[in-house]
């Protein structure tokens, strides 16, 4: 059996390179956007050779990430779980942007780092032939294709894909070889069907239907989820607070962007356990799983700091460091 | 017939005979022998563990390459105290000098041998991952050398036990 000895080595070098606590505070305390961007350049953040926008800082990061990975574990499929939702992400960007002629740039409507090449999912959609897809992944895109050329409803497709994207990412969890990857998969997996939960209530969406796009995990009954959902926020809270996900609850009752921040820092908790791993491969899932929080922190962060938001919310949606 | 008979048996005696004075080299030797594999093999699995563990450190921090080493090399001693076991065995049995032990002898040094063979072995490979851990935590923070150096070492502290186990009574036979 292999040992990830050297990978590990090399990881935990890398785990210091991580945004700190004290380091977000640097950020917060930047005057403004510029300066902040500044101050990740500093830290080694993005292409020194290009003068890069935020949005590019980001996107190089999350490609020094995987390139990372392909490096240390060239071609293999261990990390696919962590890379799933991008393909589905990136289906139904281009499904939408085939029926919709999206003036947005490819840059911004698809994601790198999936496990499918890009052009084999666009020329799929462009031919209608879904056959090179995956298995699990053709009869949601057929279904998918098909409702949006016939009702234009953005929507129906979303959830078609949606729901895919989450029994896709359930069975890759429950297969996968590390106990990180099936954390993560059960975290993402909760966090998206509370959220999705949620939305079909404000949609205005029936129980049967709003159980119909969620996906059953043994520890969110989706039958409960959805009838709490038609009572809102506050009693998919009340429903959490008594499960497996009760973490999550007080979150939910604050903001929907305090119950993102809890759900990633469930995950940074659940991961921790893994910087005192020295030979099996959860410390570079883990490292992967840190750093998409760590940027989508950034984001946030970078995001506020354009649009001179007040320090104290921006605060709360930091997530913990795994640093 | 009867001649024949008793001829044979005399044979069988003889025959029995020499290898019974044979068996104590051979039990010597298979002594001999446990003590230099089974160590050697822990520490041919602890240092290839410290090693991969120091390539994984210096790929990204090389002017760590002097601690490493001394980190990555911990795990070595256990295969030098079975050699040095073997060593002194084999100078005492009649194969490097000494007289040829009977069988009875040869079956102590055989028990002789085996503390610093098993523990040895054993100990090598968990330095081997304590080395792990401590190339680990020297790459995270290198001002952390010298306990990070203590942490194998005192994995050690069994093997040194077996070997002196071993060596005092090897030479005491």
């Amino acid at each position: 059996m292999k040992d990830y000895i050297y990978e590990d080595a090399r990881i935990r070098l890398r785990e210091n390179d991580l945004l700190s606590g004290n380091d977000y505070e640097q950020l917060l305390a930047e005057p403004d956007y510029a300066s902040a961007l500044t101050f990740l350049r500093d830290k080694g953040w993005g292409d020194p050779s290009a003068a890069q926008s935020g949005e590019e800082m980001l996107r190089s990061e999350e490609k020094k990430a995987w390139d990372l990975m392909e490096e240390l574990i060239p071609g293999s499929t261990l990390l696919d779980t962590l890379r799933l939702s991008r393909d589905y992400h990136n289906l139904k960007a281009a499904i939408k942007q085939f029926y919709t002629d999206s003036p947005l740039s490819p840059e911004r409507l698809y994601q790198e780092g999936g496990t499918l090449p890009l052009a084999l999912i666009r020329r799929a959609v462009e031919e209608q032939d879904f056959d090179p897809l995956p298995e699990a992944m053709q009869g949601a895109a057929r279904e998918a294709t098909e409702v949006l050329a016939r009702t234009g409803d953005g929507q129906l497709c979303d959830i078609i894909l949606d729901k895919a994207a989450l029994e896709a990412l359930l069975e890759a969890g429950e297969k996968a070889p590390d106990p990180v990857l099936r954390e993560y998969a059960q975290v993402r997996m909760a966090a998206a069907n509370i959220r999705t939960a949620l939305r079909g209530a404000a949609g205005g969406r029936n129980l049967e239907e709003i159980q119909a796009m969620l996906v059953d995990m043994p520890e969110l009954s989706s039958h409960a989820l959805a009838e709490s959902a038609l009572g809102g926020r506050q009693a998919v809270a009340d429903y959490l607070s008594t499960g497996a996900f009760w973490v999550l609850s007080e979150a939910l009752r604050r903001s929907m962007s305090a119950f993102e921040c809890a759900c990633d820092n469930l995950l940074i908790e659940r991961i921790r356990p893994q910087r005192n791993e020295s030979e099996k491969p959860g410390p570079l899932a883990a490292y992967v799983i840190a750093r998409e929080c760590e940027i989508k922190s950034v984001r946030l962060l970078l995001s506020g700091k354009l649009n001179h938001l007040p320090e104290a919310l921006l605060r709360e949606n930091i997530r913990d460091s795994y640093a | 017939m009867g001649n024949v008979l008793i001829a044979s048996a005399t044979e069988v005696a003889e025959t029995v005979n020499v290898l019974t004075d044979q068996m104590g080299v051979v039990y010597a030797l298979i002594g001999v022998a446990l003590a230099t594999l089974l160590a050697g093999i822990g520490s041919a699995i602890g240092v290839g563990m410290g090693g991969r563990a120091a390539a994984g450190v210096l790929s990204e921090k090389p002017e760590l390459f002097a601690k490493v080493l001394i980190l990555q090399l911990l795990p070595g001693t256990q295969g030098i105290y079975g050699l040095l076991v073997a060593f002194v065995a084999l100078g005492k049995i009649g194969i490097l000098g000494g007289t040829r032990p009977d069988a009875q002898t040869g079956l102590l040094y055989l028990a002789a041998c085996l503390p610093i063979a098993v523990v040895g072995l054993m100990s090598a490979i968990h330095q081997g991952k304590t080395s792990v851990a401590s190339i680990g935590l020297l790459g995270k923070n290198p001002k952390t050398f010298g306990k990070a150096m203590l942490l194998p070492a005192m994995v050690e502290t069994y093997a040194i036990l077996a070997l002196l186990v071993s060596i005092l009574t090897v030479a005491q036979l």
